[in-house]
This record gives C-alpha cells, structure tokens and sequence, in this order.
C-alpha cells in the first residue's frame, strides 16, 4: 500500500529533548574515529536527533509505512552551528516531498533540530525510500 | 593542512584520507549512533533481505567522511553543510581486515561563506556515496 499523498505538508510534534553529554559525544567520536575538542560533536551526531524524529514518523499508525521496508536513501545537513556538549536538542519533522517511483514511495524529510533556547542548530534532510510490497 | 583551507584554488585536491572499517567498529558505531539494524551486524539477517552480508551503516561511512573534513579543516565544528546519496553498500567481511573506505576531495567553489567540496568516497575503487558534497566555514 502506497503512502497517502496528503502526507506532505504535515508536520510531526517534536521529539523529546536529547541532552548531549560529553560521554554520549565521546562514544560517537571514538566510534567513527574522530578528533575530540572536549566540547564539539561530529557533524553526523545529531542523526541521533533526527533518526528519534524519523521513527516518530514511521511509527505512526496513521501514514503506514513498513519499518522493514524503508532504506535511507539520501542525507543532508545543514548547520547554523556545531553541536556541543550540553545542548539540549529536539527535532521536528516535516514531510517535504513524496512521489512515487517503480511502486516504492520516495519521502523526503527535513528535521530542524533547535536547542533548549529554540534556537536553531542545524537542520536534517533524509529521503525514506519505502518499498511496495512487490518489491520486498 | 590545518592553516588556509579557505586559501585553496578551486580544483585543488585534498589529501585522500584512508580509514579501515571492521565488524567491531560497526558494533561500537550502532551502539554510539543507536541505530541496531541487524543487518549492521547479523550476516543472518543480512542475506535474508538480499545483501551478500553484513553491511556498513550508510550513517557510518559519511561520518568518515566528516572525519576526512575535520582533518581537512584542521578541527572539528568547521562543516556548514554536508550531504550524500547512499548508492552502493559497503560489505564489511568477518575477518581482521575489514575493508577499506577512502575519502577524497576537491575543492569546487570558494564563496563568502565557505568553501565547497566534491568528495569521492570509495570502497576496493568503486564509489559507495552518490554525489557526496560539503561546505567548510571560511576563515
């Protein structure tokens, strides 16, 4: 089944706030190998962030989409600034685009991710490539 | 490297940047991203949705490319923007070695605000992101 099309537009409640700890941030760096200031995260950390505000999209019952038959198909970001310890950060995901292609739906996603002040960090665009059941 | 990123003459290459990548860094990598897609760490699970194995985060292998313009820019916090396709998985066999992710860049374009840069990320010669591009912060 086809996601419904007046699924662009709509917009997600934002996630609950994400603390960002040195620890957390630590392990993200020694993950992927990364220098450490002390303070600033890598540039890809705050998927953490957007991948809450994803889910809270294909985990609604209402827009039907299968978790098992999503790929991600595409990301971006953009920054206003890095992420530091101690932010306190929380996404919101807006439906920006939706088209289908070969009976898979293409859902393009931009997150804008703001801190405890409601400022804005950076903001996470990702295409969800959801694949028809025939093509599963 | 670390002094004048925003110096550089379009077409300029940067120094390619080679990172290997075992099984274990792709367990200590969902563990820190908190993505546990078995497919990450389950060859089971892996070849049940028709890859020849377990697979590298898509996540992953562009946050070695952020790493590549980190060193680039000679710290961290530099990047304004960052993005990539995820066209070609990278299979990460279950031995020692792994396999290797390289991570190149050209300069393209200076403007006020950054400069522009065409990665190539590859894996054994064949590119694994589709159109990865980033902005560096200028000076």
């Amino acid at each position: 089944m086809a996601v419904d099309n007046d699924l662009v537009g709509r917009t997600f409640p934002p996630t609950e706030p994400y603390t960002v700890t040195r620890e957390k941030v630590l392990e993200f760096v020694r993950a992927t190998g990364s220098d450490f200031d002390g303070r600033t995260a890598p540039a890809t950390f705050p998927i953490i962030v957007a991948f809450g505000a994803m889910t809270t999209l294909m985990e609604d019952p209402d827009v039907g989409i299968a978790l098992h038959r999503v790929v991600h198909g595409e990301q971006r970001f953009t920054y206003t600034r890095p992420v530091v310890v101690g932010d306190r950060l929380s996404a919101t995901l807006t439906v920006d685009s939706l088209r289908q292609v070969g009976g898979a739906d293409i859902i393009g996603t931009r997150s804008e991710i703001l801190d405890e002040h409601g400022e804005p960090v950076c903001s996470a665009f990702a295409t969800l490539v959801h694949r028809g059941e025939e093509a599963a | 490297m670390s002094q004048g990123v925003e110096d550089l003459e379009p077409g300029h290459r940067l120094p390619p940047q080679t990172y290997r990548v075992t099984r274990a860094d792709l367990v200590r990598y969902a563990g820190a991203s908190e993505d546990f897609n078995p497919i990450h760490w389950s060859d089971r699970v892996a070849r049940s949705v028709g890859l020849p194995g377990v697979i590298a985060h898509g996540m992953f292998t562009m946050a070695l490319a952020a790493r590549a313009l980190d060193t680039w820019a000679g710290a961290p916090g530099r990047v304004l923007e960052l993005g990539c396709k995820f066209t070609k998985p990278v299979v990460v066999p279950d031995d020692e070695d792994g396999v290797e992710v390289e991570v190149g860049g050209t300069v393209k374009n200076l403007t006020e605000d950054g400069v522009h840069i065409a990665l190539e990320v590859t894996s054994g010669g064949e590119k694994v992101l589709g159109m990865p591009k980033a902005v560096l912060l200028r000076g």
